[in-house]
């Protein structure tokens, strides 16, 4: 069990976290969203009390975790892969790290087995690929079979199979009984693993909500539909008031039901391909909202101009049409949101 | 009536009762771990095995061992192959004069010995911090005052030994030499001792003050810059001849080094003691470890 309580981080004058409260369960994988930048590793490391908060605290099965003398047996973390010396090979790495918890040796070739490093735990770290980091930074974590563990960005640069490999891992870690804490920028890579989100944007919380209660939010559906007469299709449905995004002979249409636009193609004698009413996804949800505390942001601090947020993220991104106005007013973060941070009323912030 | 109330009752505290018997969850037990007792010999053993496993290391004491015996095996070399050169007067008075043991560890040797030790020592720390190996370090041993203590520890331990095999080595070596013309002396000489254990300890104090300013420091080249600086600039720049001056030369490490390895003082206006020399050793040692170790106890690593 991890809770944070107002947590507060500034360098300086530049506020990296504000006013963060969550509380990450155990038995659960908890996935830790936002975009580049939002603070989401300055938050990892105040958990292991690598860096203090200016304001709040954050405490791990109740206590803070720079107070323990020995981490590893509490929390296990990989913060980032690089996070090692090249010139040392994976088993000197662990049993080192082994060593000063009073870890018995044994172990270390049990987590390099777990990981699949066996075969390569003499070879110098410095010529590992990303993937293989990212596999000795998760023995790392493992190595003292803790009850809470962190990861950043685990999934970066791992393979098919790997990625695969990790999500069945974090949901046997669950499933024992453990807290497993994973950060991604990336919606997509938590939608098969997460079960519960917090989502933060520019170091303010978001969302803290089981996965289901997230997609919720995502209240935008749309219709798509495959015409050979989509041109005019098009035209009159936006005479009829929906909002038509065109993409060839497909399209995306809002404002309007299935059911109606099935009509007014009969009316005009338009053949119709296909015809589907999406349900908003995951990612397109977390698009919003952070787009959203992006624009608040932006506006908040005055002069600071807003930083393009959802890059990664944009891959299959709709079109430049009115899709992607944020949708109706989103519901205010339930429950932990502190009284002091206006941005949580997404729907005002517009 | 009454009867069935009752049993509505019990049902609900048998029910009540099972529920709260359920709650630890699948493999709760499993992670409850006894923790055994945190030991500061385990972070020392830690840190030994991270020293010990970086081939760069033993490949830079190596090369600093061979560049210290060249000078000083050199410099006894030289005076061995022109001996006939010298006056018999001159002949006489050498090993009266001290000078075996000047050739013993000689000036050159003590500043290479000094600046790689002292790049060695800061590499013990900001090669930590520039690979970002500290934050898994921290992350593990949340006592971060008592892991560069540890480090501290391990680094002057293994660099006392390797300077007191250095020091014996040149003293040997060039004794050997000198012998030759018999003009070497032994460990029994006056002052023998002393010119051996202040070079070997050059070792270990250059290097806990690379690492005390590693740890302030924490960026590579800024800590290389600062440790030149205060092992050798400063050493140099600060001469005997005025009041001040001197004063504050006698803190460094390097002064102190030439005050004990210099077989005949003759104090100047401004002389010092053997005694001050040696605390002048000890007072380095001891603050750089202090420093190191205050160093990251309130920092964001």
């Amino acid at each position: 069990m991890i809770e944070a309580t107002a947590l507060t981080k500034r360098y300086g004058t530049k506020p990296a976290v504000r006013n963060l409260t969550f509380t990450v369960h155990p038995g659960r994988v908890t996935g830790f969203l936002g975009p580049n930048g939002a603070g989401k590793s300055t938050t990892l490391r105040m958990i292991l009390g690598l860096h203090s908060p200016t304001f709040g605290s954050v405490t791990v099965a109740g206590r803070p975790f720079a107070g323990r003398p020995r981490g590893l047996r509490h929390v296990g973390a990989l913060l980032d892969a690089h996070d090692v010396h090249g010139g040392r090979s994976a088993r000197a790495q662990l049993w080192a790290l082994a060593r000063s918890n009073r870890i018995p040796r044994g172990r270390v070739d049990e987590v390099l087995g777990e990981v699949g490093l066996a075969d390569v735990a003499g070879r110098r770290i410095g010529g590992y690929s990303l993937g293989m980091k990212q596999r000795l930074g998760i023995a790392s974590a493992l190595l003292g079979d803790p009850p809470v563990l962190l990861f950043d960005e685990p999934l970066n640069g791992l393979d098919p199979e790997g990625v695969k490999w990790v999500r069945e891992l974090f949901r046997r870690l669950a499933d024992e009984g453990r807290t497993v804490f994973v950060s991604s920028h990336l919606m997509s890579e938590m939608e098969h693993t997460a079960d519960d989100l917090i989502v933060i944007g520019r170091g303010e919380l978001i969302a803290a909500e089981p996965l289901a209660a997230f997609a919720a939010r995502g209240t935008r559906g749309h219709v798509t539909v495959r015409s050979p007469g989509a041109e005019a299709l098009a035209g009159l449905l936006t005479a009829a008031g929906a909002a038509v995004t065109s993409y060839g002979e497909r399209l995306e249409i809002t404002g309007v039901t299935a059911p109606e636009i099935a009509r007014i193609a009969l009316d005009h004698r338009i053949l119709l391909h296909y015809l589907s009413t999406e349900n908003a996804s995951l990612e397109r949800a977390f698009m919003e909202l952070t787009a959203d505390s992006v624009e608040y942001g932006a506006r908040g601090a005055g002069a600071e101009p807003a930083r393009p947020v959802a890059g990664p993220i944009g891959g299959d991104a709709p079109g430049p049409t009115a899709d992607v106005t944020p949708g109706p007013a989103v519901a205010p973060t339930p429950g932990p949101a502190p009284e002091d941070t206006p941005g949580l009323t997404l729907g005002d912030a517009r | 009536m009454t009867t069935s109330a009752t049993t509505a009752t019990a049902t609900t505290a048998t029910a009540t009762t099972a529920t709260t018997a359920t709650p630890p969850p699948p493999h709760a037990a499993a992670l409850r771990t006894d923790e055994p007792r945190p030991r500061f010999r385990d972070l020392a053993a830690a840190e030994w095995i991270k020293i010990r496993s970086l081939r760069s290391l033993p490949i830079a004491y190596g090369t600093t061992a061979l560049a210290v015996l060249a000078f000083n095996l050199g410099t006894a070399y030289d005076t061995y192959s022109h001996w006939t050169a010298r006056t018999a007067a001159d002949r006489a008075r050498f090993v009266e004069d001290g000078i075996p043991l000047q050739h013993a560890f000689n000036a050159n040797a003590a500043l290479v010995l000094m600046l790689a030790l002292g790049a060695i020592g800061a590499f013990a720390v900001v090669g930590e911090y520039s690979t970002g190996t500290i934050r898994t370090t921290f992350a593990a041993v949340p006592a971060r005052g008592p892991v560069m203590a540890a480090k501290a520890v391990v680094l002057g331990a293994l660099t006392t030994v390797y300077g007191l095999l250095l020091a014996a080595a040149s003293f040997a070596g060039t004794q050997a030499i000198l012998g030759a013309r018999d003009a070497g002396v032994g460990l029994d000489h006056p002052g023998a001792l002393r010119v051996l254990l202040a070079s070997a300890l050059l070792a270990p104090v250059s290097a806990l003050a690379g690492f005390a300013l590693g740890a302030l420091i924490r960026h590579t080249a800024t800590t290389m810059i600062a440790t030149v600086t205060v092992l050798l600039f400063l050493s140099i720049a600060l001469t005997d001849g005025r009041y001040w001056s001197a004063l504050l030369g006698h803190t460094l490490p390097y002064q102190a080094w030439l005050r004990l390895a210099e077989p005949r003082y003759v104090p100047p206006e401004f002389g010092w003691s053997q005694g001050g020399a040696w605390t002048v050793y000890g007072v380095w040692g001891a603050v750089a470890a202090a420093v190191a170790v205050l160093a990251v106890r309130r920092r964001d690593q």
